[in-house]
């Protein structure tokens, strides 16, 4: 047994190993090292005021999706820029399931607010599954969202040979043939399937929508011409471009890696929507960290500009008051259209 | 070509081979633990490729999935436990093997099964890579309920003894498998109001559980190891010749299990967690001695282990071709290449073609090292297993099962789940319900609800919604599968039980 339980000490968790890695042996780490590390990330604010935790120094971003998805790899592109700035190792750590929800309700209960613990949050799903779900476990609310880092703008995307080659042909065809459009996206009253309800309410017509475990699933549907077009990230749009019309994005203006994509609003119907990603602390934490925090998140977001751009990604630095406008606003656009759903 | 030979020098530099043996080392000892599978293998080896070239990377990550799926088998073969999902099948008769203290032999045979099934993989890869993408696209949900249908067709065979035990077993997967939120509709089940429980009941999981706990209970209550010590090896070691002239002497059943595991591994969605099974069905349907089948057929090993490999490669396809991964594992390969900047499609393959075809060899290059790192592990592990008394054995495992369980999501309630499923799974066997249906029910459950629900949506206007899942040629044929299936599970038992057959099975009835 001696071989396999070697092996097993070298992989703990994931979350060790990555700590063991950058900070040398974890347990040779003594105390005192710890509180000096901690002072120098919070020796600005506090001026020598260590608020909690000295034995771990370390900050656990919490992930609460499968590893390979598109919040794991902004997190890793991240994670070594937090890093250098904040002087604290930072774990990412991945706690999937019930489409984030697992990951939240648990966070909310158990988190300590002291900055060392931040979770990886995502609109809509954080305003649509506590409406939709009576036990989804979390709220809306019930923590200090630091910032919201980047989003993906929704597009409705068709196969390059669909005899759509407008989002007018395809309204107009929806319009004379109601609910024979199909349209796939990544899961239930998720951002896909919210804006396509949009555009059904501002277009009137009548479109059916078929949810997909993830994004996964969509370049194989859209190849293999199992649905009319998908609703999707303008991201499927970049990577897909040889193979795809993007017919409109749900953008304010046009998405760099798409510029002779025309907007939702330009072809005359208001959505703007899409996945908003940022991070959160648990509620409570004092205002200073979530600063220090933000700004760690704004400037690696600076750093990452030039790899997340082109994979269709829009930088975004939202925190402070703007995050309850965002999120205000995008609960405004959405709830109506969940509430009518229940 | 000039593409290729630049590849391969660029593979055959110390560092890449370097890192493919330790690659496949390290993935081949993860994946011989219980509860530790590839995805967890490469998830944990993801933040040191970030360091590296985008070459070394995913050959680093390539060799560990290799390894790691080819690792499952030792503990199916010794301990009756699936290291990884796509060995189930081996443990059919890999075990069996074992106690009849031909271990040693069913390990070897397995490990030459993958060296064969991981080359030929990335020869599908190398060379018909664009034309299987089509066919790989064609599987749309009305294709994947067919596909889940044929999977559960297996359940016949699976249910060693009373098919309505196998059945049963097979419907309590399913029911499991509705647990968490729905994956059409996005309500959520059976949660009784307790949150965590919106994750469902994750595969791995129930596997560790349903297999590990009730192979652990059985050591223990019967106070004795999971090989009989008198089998020990050196004794009666068949020689590497011998078992490869066995491997290689029925060359049907090699290419089926090849063939069966390539087109499994670019469905989306079925992923290896069923190759192995059906190339084990078909092993045995097309077998002259299908009764052998589970008591220790070295075939039943070969076409498990091949497929499973062939898997590997075969599922980079509609990866590299389209961004589809065709297996959990192959996701984190994808981020690895949006990391680096590596868009899927054909570009893959003409702009970056060298980096992608080193990627592919260095696969190839990764199966070939399995015949020396798995022959010398086996005889280590082997050796271990059957040297350490069951009183260490048993918490040894015990421990490493409930770390594994704990670290796939850093849930204690996955463990809490598969303690749970354990101990359930330990008085279902006893009444003759096992873990394979269970287990592939739940696999192939959620594969079958989805595929039904989203064709009926996209049915919603037609008069006969359901006449949707026979609209094309492939799910017309696939379905004919289906019933074939069914009638060749069925047919030989309503013979037999009628009397029409009396040479069925002379072994069960003994009749004159």
């Amino acid at each position: 047994m001696a071989g396999r339980r070697i092996t097993t000490a070298g992989l703990l968790t994931r979350r060790q190993q990555t700590h063991n890695s950058i900070n040398g042996a974890r347990h040779e780490t003594s105390h005192h090292d710890a509180g000096r590390r901690c002072l120098i990330f919070f020796h600005d604010r506090y001026g020598g005021e260590c608020p909690s935790r000295l034995s771990d120094s370390s900050i656990d971003y919490v992930i609460p999706f499968d590893p390979g998805g598109e919040s794991d790899v902004t997190a890793r592109f991240q994670e070594p820029i937090l890093e250098d700035i904040l002087d604290v190792s930072v774990n990412v750590v991945h706690r999937p399931g019930g489409g984030g929800a697992v990951a939240w309700s648990e966070f909310q209960n158990s988190a300590e607010p002291d900055g060392y613990e931040i979770i990886g949050v995502n609109i809509p799903h954080i305003i649509g599954q506590p409406i939709q779900r009576s036990d989804a476990g979390f709220d809306t609310d019930d923590w200090e969202i630091i910032t919201f880092f980047h989003s993906t703008p929704n597009a409705l995307i068709v196969p390059a040979d669909s005899p759509f080659e407008t989002l007018d042909d395809l309204v107009e065809y929806a319009r004379d043939n109601p609910e024979t459009v199909t349209l796939g996206g990544s899961g239930t009253y998720s951002a896909n399937h919210l804006d396509m309800l949009r555009l059904e309410q501002e277009a009137d017509v009548e479109l059916t929508y078929i949810p997909f475990t993830g994004t996964g699933p969509l370049p194989g549907a859209l190849e293999g011409g199992h649905v009319t077009g998908v609703f999707n990230y303008t991201m499927l749009g970049v990577q897909m471009d040889d193979s795809v019309r993007v017919l409109a994005v749900a953008s304010e203006e046009r998405v760099p890696a798409l510029p002779d994509v025309p907007t939702f609003q330009e072809e005359g119907y208001d959505i703007v929507g899409g996945a908003y990603r940022g991070v959160a602390a648990p509620a409570g934490t004092p205002d200073e960290i979530v600063e220090v925090l933000a700004d760690a998140f704004a400037e690696a977001n600076e750093r990452i500009t030039d790899e997340q751009e082109p994979l269709g990604f829009v930088m975004e630095y939202i925190s402070g008051d703007e995050i309850d406008d965002v999120i205000d606003m995008l609960a405004e656009a959405y709830g109506p259209i969940l509430e009518e759903a229940e | 070509m000039e593409m290729l030979l630049q590849a391969l020098a660029s593979l055959m530099t110390f560092e890449s081979v370097i890192t493919v043996l330790v690659g496949v080392s390290a993935g081949l000892l993860i994946g011989s633990m219980p509860g530790l599978t590839a995805t967890m293998a490469l998830a944990v080896l993801l933040p040191f490729t970030f360091s590296m070239e985008a070459l070394q990377g995913l050959i680093a990550l390539g060799a560990v999935y290799m390894g790691s799926i080819y690792g499952g088998a030792f503990t199916a073969i010794l301990i009756n436990t699936p290291g990884t999902p796509s060995s189930i099948a081996t443990t059919f008769d890999g075990y069996p093997m074992a106690r009849q203290g031909k271990a040693f032999e069913a390990l070897t045979a397995a490990t030459l099964a993958s060296v064969v099934g991981g080359l030929v993989g990335v020869a599908f890869l190398l060379i018909l890579a664009p034309p299987l993408a089509r066919l790989a696209v064609a599987f749309g949900p009305a294709e994947m309920f067919w596909v889940a249908m044929l999977g559960l067709t297996l359940v016949a065979s699976l249910s060693s003894g009373s098919l309505l035990k196998g059945m049963l077993g097979g419907c309590i997967g399913m029911l499991l498998s509705t647990i968490g939120v729905s994956p059409v509709g996005g309500e959520t089940r059976f949660t009784f109001g307790f949150p965590p429980l919106q994750g469902g009941i994750e595969l791995i999981v129930a596997l560790i559980g349903l297999f590990v706990i009730p192979e652990l209970l059985t050591m223990a209550a019967e106070g004795k190891g999971a090989l009989p010590r008198e089998g020990d090896f050196g004794k009666r070691e068949a020689s590497i010749r011998q078992v490869a002239r066995t491997v290689f002497g029925k060359p049907v059943n090699l290419v089926r299990s090849c063939l069966i595991g390539q087109i499994i591994a670019i469905i989306p969605g079925a992923g290896g967690n069923v190759t192995s099974l059906v190339a084990y069905n078909e092993a045995r349907r097309f077998s002259k001695d299908p009764e052998s089948f589970g008591k220790g057929n070295v075939e039943g090993i070969v076409a498990s282990e091949s497929s499973n490999n062939v898997m590997v490669a075969g599922s980079m396809i509609p990866l590299l071709t389209l961004g589809i991964p065709g297996a959990p594992p192959d996701a984190i390969i994808l981020g690895v290449l949006l990391l680096h900047g590596l868009r899927p499609g054909l570009d893959l393959f003409t702009e970056t073609g060298v980096l992608t075809n080193g990627f592919i060899l260095s696969m190839g290059l990764a199966a070939l090292m399995l015949l020396p790192v798995g022959l010398l592990g086996a005889r280590l592990i082997h050796r271990i297993v059957i040297r350490t008394p069951y009183y260490f054995m048993v918490p040894c495992i015990a421990m490493v099962t409930i770390l594994g369980t704990f670290s796939l999501r850093n849930s204690l309630l996955d463990v809490a789940i598969m303690l749970t499923l354990g101990c359930a799974g330990y008085f279902l066997r006893l009444i003759g319900i096992y873990a394979a249906p269970i287990v592939l029910g739940l696999i192939l459950g959620g594969i079958a609800e989805q595929g039904y629900v989203q064709t009926m949506l996209a049915a919603v206007t037609d008069p006969f919604p359901w006449l949707r899942l026979l609209s094309n040629t492939l799910s017309k044929v696939l379905a004919a599968m289906v019933l074939l299936g069914v009638a060749t599970a069925l047919v030989p038992i309503w013979l037999q039980r009628s009397g029409r057959l009396d040479k069925a099975s002379p072994d069960k009835r003994g009749e004159p």
